[in-house]
């Protein structure tokens, strides 16, 4: 991690539907962050703070309503698929493609010269240790693999930034637990700049190095707290002092903010 | 058996229910030839089926029906070359807004399910008694089912995928190309082996209704001159025609699924 700044957004807020409509949601309200070159920040927050909104946001799917994100110095209006590759919740793999072409098709979108891509899909599929499932479908891996395989992709586009939306989110402990072990070393071993979005305290203390903590919606960044651990980090740290002692801090800060969007989300007036 | 595995008694199975239908037809057979050679019923009702045998081994024989199944099939082709053509193309540019879907798709499915059929006589004034009208109305009723898979096909195609698509920096024509056709393409395909089913009716049903010529055209003209053993011949001939193409069909979608 560097103090050099890769991304940088600036009092970005965002709403879904036009003002007035029945279906006017204030999803993120003018936040502003900076994200370092090369550290692991993890976005945590009540459900619809609007933390994969933001995230989406930074990788131009989506345009705010209000303010800049700029990329490497770069305003962003559209999908930066050099900058920025993204890893999604869960099945955004083509079912219909291996896994080989999988890979291969998203550096194929990307632009990446025919003559590269096969090298370049093998190293990916390589540091994610699925060479030996290249030629499986999708649908007949277990949801762990399946994450491998995206991850790979993401990892084939050789971008500088991974956007990351709840990767492990529909996974079990235990793969959740050894796939966030592997991050780690990869992070260690790339020097990528990762935005991971999450809904687990443990996750996110155990992977970041600073977290961002979400208000209700229209959620914006009430705190950032920095996890001062080297990676790649061992699964003992899980069990450290230092690590339950964050994991609680996290717990105080987002337990007011998930009360308040339960009140919201029941109907009655927080 | 234990001992068998899952693949053995999936084909020992196939086997055991193909065996019953034949059986099946082979009842069938028999009690036909028991009911006009033993029971006595009326010989112009249901003629002898050795005497239908032997007037199908002249037909094929004589090549008497080359002609008529020419003709037939020419207007199924043709019919099904366009409405194969428009529906994918309506489809299509139906089911890239979400508005148009809106629209169209109770339309065509509110249409779909009157029996076009009725229209015969109208399109019959407007195309004639030849192939011509037959083409219109087997295009007609064949255009809707395959309008609407595609619809759906293409339609239903996940946000997601379509998401992950633009993100890694997908051009309109790779997205076409390598994420709605390959997810459209399995339910495009159910849809025109549907249309391919209702043309061949509506075709031959039309044929046996208003026509000059044809296999339906045929039948009809035997049953009128009486003569029930040939007639029946034609008929089994016409199922066994559309059984083959069925088959050939069904076939082809199986391949097209398996390897968009």
């Amino acid at each position: 991690m560097t103090s050099e700044v890769a991304i940088r957004i600036d009092g970005v807020s965002h709403a879904f539907g036009e003002e007035g409509e029945a279906h006017h949601v204030r999803a993120l309200r003018d936040t502003s962050l900076d994200i370092f070159r090369g550290e692991l920040l993890c976005l945590i927050g009540p459900s619809g703070c609007g933390k994969s909104t933001l995230l989406n946001i930074i990788g131009g799917l989506l345009a705010p309503t209000t303010g800049t994100v700029h990329v490497s110095g770069k305003r962003v209006d559209g999908p930066t698929p050099r900058e920025i590759a993204f890893v999604f919740q869960e099945n955004a793999l083509f079912p219909w493609n291996t896994v080989f072409e999988n890979v291969d098709l998203g550096m194929l979108f990307q632009g990446v010269p025919r003559a590269q891509r096969a090298a370049r899909a093998w190293r990916a599929l390589e540091t994610v240790g699925l060479k030996d499932f290249a030629q499986h479908y999708p649908g007949q891996l277990s949801g762990g693999m399946r994450q491998r395989a995206a991850l790979a992709r993401a990892l084939s586009l050789e971008t500088e930034i991974l956007l990351m939306d709840e990767p492990f989110g529909a996974l079990d402990e235990q793969t959740r637990m050894i796939l966030g072990e592997d991050l780690s070393v990869l992070l260690a071993n790339t020097n990528k700049t990762i935005a991971f979005v999450t809904h687990s305290l443990g996750e996110a203390t155990f992977l970041a190095d600073r977290v961002a903590v979400f208000s209700a919606r229209p959620g914006t960044i009430k705190e950032i707290i920095t996890i001062d651990e080297p990676h790649p980090r061992k699964p003992d740290f899980v069990t450290s002092e230092k690590f339950t002692k964050i994991r609680n801090r996290l717990y105080g800060l987002l337990h007011d903010e998930v009360r308040q969007t339960m009140a919201q989300t029941m109907g009655s007036t927080p | 058996m234990k001992a068998a595995t899952d693949q053995h008694q999936g084909g020992r199975q196939a086997l055991a229910s193909h065996a019953v239908q034949v059986c099946f037809l082979l009842v069938l057979i028999v009690l036909w030839f028991l009911a006009t050679n033993r029971w006595g019923v009326n010989r112009l009702l249901l003629p002898d089926p050795v005497a239908v045998f032997w007037e199908l081994w002249d037909i094929l024989k004589s090549g008497e029906f080359v002609g008529d199944l020419r003709i037939t099939l020419t207007e199924l082709a043709a019919a099904f070359a366009i409405s194969a053509t428009s529906g994918v193309t309506a489809g299509y540019l139906v089911s890239r807004s979400q508005y148009r879907i809106r629209v169209f798709e109770p339309l065509f499915a509110g249409i779909y399910s009157i029996p076009i059929i009725l229209f015969l006589p109208l399109y019959v004034l407007f195309f004639g008694l030849g192939p011509a009208s037959k083409i219109a109305l087997g295009a007609t009723i064949s255009f809707f089912p395959i309008v609407l898979s595609t619809i759906a096909g293409f339609g239903t195609v996940d946000k997601l995928l379509v998401t992950a698509a633009r993100s890694m920096g997908a051009s309109d024509y790779q997205l076409f190309r390598h994420v709605l056709l390959p997810a459209a393409f399995p339910v495009v395909l159910t849809g025109m082996r549907m249309g391919f089913t209702v043309a061949l009716l509506s075709i031959i049903g039309s044929e046996t209704i208003a026509s000059l010529a044809g296999l339906g055209h045929r039948i009809v003209h035997l049953a009128e001159a009486m003569e029930m053993p040939r007639m029946f011949a034609y008929i089994a001939f016409v199922v066994a025609i559309a059984a083959i193409l069925n088959l050939i069909i069904s076939r082809l979608e199986a391949r097209g699924r398996r390897r968009p």
